[in-house]
This record gives structure tokens, sequence and C-alpha cells, in this order.
């Protein structure tokens, strides 16, 4: 089934070579490998526990794992997360990891821990693509309705400046509307240059977006695809499209 | 064990509670000048535990961690002081800028490994440290000379020039205090408090955000650590003598009370909970047998209707007060 595609012309932005990743005695992520292009979004589809967050989570070394990265052509194999976010590689975790007893402009100001000097400019950016967080500036992040959350955690993220955005299943418990709003804005910030690894349940809306798809299953990738080429695979288009 | 209040700045409108706070601790300054030396001298321990807390707080409070072996680094000060003082002459505030020093190194040694546990690992790590440092102070006899203690420290001075009485010496502690909590709010109010805070919020979250979280839970692990051994040391110039049960489980669980009585993760809970559960029970003397069941109620009563700690009743009433404000 696993059909090769490259992301003709462009240049490497991250690739990862068998990275397995195991919880104890189980092996959550089978050695694996993937490639991330720049300016890319590519989506990481599959069943519940088929490894999607673990892969997220071991390509930001929030879990430990094996294999080999690289960014932009450079080895980062052995970097901690925070060394990853330094060169450009964020993470929204699933859950949208926000502190939730810090206001709107606190969870920003953290955001841009490594950017201080520019939190005002990166605020202001952040502002124009998610409007809304301008009018709770001052509410606690713990009392934002979900969609207002999602788009906390995600300006957030802009706050750091990524080269690279990973989200894990950003519309989780959002209502369609909300979910939709947040996907769009994924796909205007990869119009913008910014190459985004998007895990999501919600297919047909990533499809939308997705220049690429990886199909994971039982913790190993078992096919790489184009969007609409999921059609022409009865048993992906079944579990994913209808 | 984690922090309950984890922001780093502070609304226009609650900056007057940090007026407040400081004037009730200069007034309490004037209490003691005025009062007997003995009410003096409990003010006075009230203020060195403000000092203890303040730097609990900064990484039980600030930082979300928990440490129940603080009171290894006061012992590290206290004995620091008397050993240095009494028997190599040294002039008392030198030798408590070199316990202070001796300390953080102490903190980074110990901390480096130990801050890889987390949660109940980590507590019980750090109470375990306080047990190993109150064994040293009972068996380490040629050093601290175990159970008898050390006596004949001398008040705090410089070059000479000493605080007597416990009445300069309260205002001295007043002075530091005051002054340890505006360094702990400043540093709180920085890029590097916000690490903290973050810290507190969600460890995965900081690291995504591309902070350095282990570097940071150890320096401010540090950081708490020159606290305590400064309080250790003010403790021993204070009273002029020590011996190990100072710095036992007593202390741990003293400081812990102070914490969350007066608001842990607050700027100036610490010092409230300080000066309540030092003041409380000599308040209460009167009530003869019925004195520890008193207290203990006073304690459960303010927990259970004023869990984020006294020093969040000022913006409890600030909300009342806005609440019942006719349009």
């Amino acid at each position: 089934m696993s059909v090769q595609i490259l992301s003709a012309g462009r240049s490497s932005l991250l690739e990862a070579r068998e990275v397995s990743a195991s919880y104890g005695h189980v092996q959550a992520l089978k050695p694996t490998s993937l490639h991330i292009a720049e300016g890319e979004l590519v989506t990481i589809l599959g069943p519940n526990g088929a490894g999607k967050s673990t892969l997220l989570r071991a390509l930001t070394r929030l879990t430990a794992c094996r294999g080999r990265l690289f960014f932009r052509g450079t080895e980062i194999s052995g970097l901690p997360t925070h060394q990853l976010a330094r060169r450009g590689i964020v993470m929204v975790q699933e859950g949208r990891g926000l502190f939730a007893q810090m206001s709107v402009r606190e969870n920003l100001m953290v955001g841009a821990f490594l950017h201080a000097a520019e939190t005002d400019r990166q605020m202001a950016a952040v502002f124009e693509l998610f409007p809304r967080l301008r009018e709770r500036i001052d509410q606690t992040a713990g009392s934002l309705s979900g969609g207002e959350q999602q788009m906390l955690a995600i300006g957030r993220a802009l706050m750091a400046k990524p080269q690279l955005l990973m989200l894990d299943e950003p519309s989780l418990g959002l209502a369609p509307r909300a979910a939709s709003e947040i996907l769009s804005t994924l796909g205007e910030l990869n119009r913008r240059g910014l190459g985004i690894l998007l895990v999501e349940q919600k297919a047909p809306l990533a499809l939308k977006l997705a220049q690429r798809v990886y199909v994971l299953s039982l913790g190993k990738i078992v096919a790489e695809l184009k969007p609409d080429e999921i059609e022409s695979h009865h048993d992906l288009a079944r579990y994913y499209l209808h | 064990m984690t922090s309950r209040v984890t922001t780093f700045t502070e609304p226009a409108a609650l900056r007057w509670q940090s007026v407040s706070p400081a004037a009730g601790a200069a007034m309490l300054a004037v209490l003691g000048l005025l009062s007997s030396d003995y009410v003096t001298t409990v003010l006075g321990f009230a203020f060195i535990y403000a000092i203890f807390c303040t730097g609990l707080n900064f990484f039980m409070g600030y930082t979300g961690q928990a440490s129940f072996g603080q009171s290894a680094f006061a012992a590290i000060g206290g004995y620091g002081s008397a050993i240095l003082c009494t028997d190599l002459g040294w002039d008392p505030v030198l030798a408590l800028f070199a316990t202070m020093a001796l300390s953080g190194v102490a903190a980074v040694i110990v901390g480096y490994p130990t801050l890889r546990l987390r949660g109940h690992y980590l507590a019980m790590a750090t109470f375990a440290l306080g047990l190993i440092v109150y064994e040293i102070t009972i068996e380490w006899t040629s050093l601290t000379q175990g159970y008898m203690g050390y006596a004949g420290i001398p008040p705090l001075g410089i070059v000479g020039f000493e605080l007597p009485t416990v009445k300069h010496q309260l205002v001295a502690l007043v002075v530091l205090a005051l002054f340890g909590v505006a360094v702990a709010n400043r540093l709180r109010r920085s890029r590097f408090g916000r690490a903290l805070a973050a810290i507190a919020g969600s460890e995965p979250a900081a690291l995504a955000l591309g902070i350095d979280v282990a570097r940071y839970k150890l320096i401010a692990f540090v950081i708490a650590a020159i606290y305590a051994s400064a309080a250790g040391s003010l403790f021993a110039h204070f009273v002029g003598f020590i011996s190990p049960e100072v710095f036992g489980v007593t202390m741990v669980v003293q400081s812990f009370t102070m914490l969350y009585l007066g608001g842990i993760g607050t700027v100036w809970g610490p010092m409230i909970g300080a000066v309540i559960v030092s003041v409380l029970p000599e308040a209460l003397r009167g009530l003869k047998e019925m004195q520890d069941i008193a207290y203990s109620a006073i304690l459960i009563l303010v927990l259970i209707f004023v869990p984020r700690g006294l020093a969040g009743l000022s913006s409890l009433f600030a909300r009342f007060r806005r609440n019942t404000e006719p349009l």
C-alpha cells in the first residue's frame, strides 16, 4: 500500500530516520522514517492507539526514542526538547498544555521566552490572527472556551517563532465550527510559509489542507500519499473519509 | 504540593496590596521596639521564618516543586555561622555570606541528581536530605558538638559594630525579610520568573517553548537554599545558640504550615504565614490547656475558608467590594 511521493523541488525541513519509541516493554512506535519539506503541511492520520501522539512526542524528544533526526540537513538527534524549540521546532500538545491559571497575556509572554525582545511585535501578530485573544487578554486561560484555548495554544506556540509547528489533534473536543476555524488558520499559516506537521482525527478537514499524508497503524507508517489519492485506496477512504 | 498561584504579572488594582504587608511588617517592628524583649524575640523568630519561607515559596510556590529538605540548608547556615564566628573569629556578616555561598554550592551538588525526580519521589528525596543533615548535626560531634549545641555565637554585626539588643536585631531582621521578599518578587516578575511559572504550570509545555526546565529548577532550588541558609545563620546570631533540634522535622512542618496558611505562590504569603504561625500560639497562651486545640482549630478554619491562604484575602475583599458596588 505504501506509495512513495517526494516533495519535489523543496529542501528538507525535518527528516526522521528509523525513529522508534517504547513505553516499558511496549513498543508504541516501530522504526519509522518520514520527512517534511520547507513550507509543507503534512498530516498524520491513524486510528486511536496507532502511535500518532508518540510519534510527535518522539520527534520533539518529549518521549525518549531511538533513531536519527535531521533539521535542515543538520543532525539534531541528541538535542533535548528545549534545544529543539530554540532551533524552531515547536509543538502544541494534545490537551493544549496551557498554563490554566495564567492570563492570556502571560501565556503569550511565556511563549516568547526565547524572543523576549520581540514580545510586543509577536503578540500583535498573534492578535491579528486570533482577534478574540485580544478581547480576552486579561482572562485566565482556564476560563476560556475550548476554541479560544486552542487559539491560545497555537498563538503561544507562534510566539516562539517556529520554523516547524507540530500539532497534536488541535480540533479535539471542539465544536465543528471552531475546529474548522482553527484548521483554516493553520492553512493560512502554511500559506505564509510555515512548515506544519499535523496529527488530526477530523480527517476530511485536515486532508483539505495537507499537501501530503502519512497513515500510521499499529505504530508504523503504512502509507504515504497525496490527499486526493486516498479516494483510490478504498480501505483508507472508507475509514477516513466516509 | 504544587503552586496554586502561578502568575507573574499583577493588575494595577492589586498593587496596593504590596504596600500594606510591607507597612504591616514595619508596624510589627515598631510594636516589637515598644514591647517586652519576649514579644520582640517572638517577632524576631517570625521574620527569620519569613526569610526561610520566602525561599521555600520560590521553589514550591513559584516553581511548583516539592522540597521537605530545606532545613538542611538552614543547618548549614546556622552551624556554618556558629563555627566560623565562635571558632575562627569571623565577622558575623562575612560568615552569613560565606555560608550562603556554601549552601548554594551544596544545593547544586545535591540538586543536580535529585531534581531529576518528580512529585512524591522528589519530596521523599529532599526529606531524606533534611534527615541526613540532621543526623550529621547530632553525630559529627567534633564539628557540631552534637546535642550540646553551639553557644556563644555573637549577635549580627559588621566590622566590630554589633547589634547588641534583640530590639536592634529585630529591626535588622524586618529589613532583611522585606529585602528578601522584594528580591523574590523582582525575580518572579522577570523572564526567569516566567520560566518558573511555566514549569509550575506544565513541564512538557515549558520544554516545548524552549525553557531548560532542569536548569531553571536547579537555579530555583539554589535560591531557596540560599534563603534557608540565611535564615539558619540569622537564627544562630539572633539566639546565640544552636542545637540539632532547631533544624529537625518540626522546622519542616512549621514552614509548610506558614507557607500554606499565608498563601503558597503569593508574594507576601510566606511572611504573613510566618508572622501568624509564630505569634498565634503566644496570643492563645491564656487559654492554657485549650491552647493547642484553639490553635489547631484556627489553622483548620483558615485552610478551609481561605484555601489560597491569608495573602489571598485582600483580593477576595477587593472582588467582593467590586461586586457589591452600585452600578
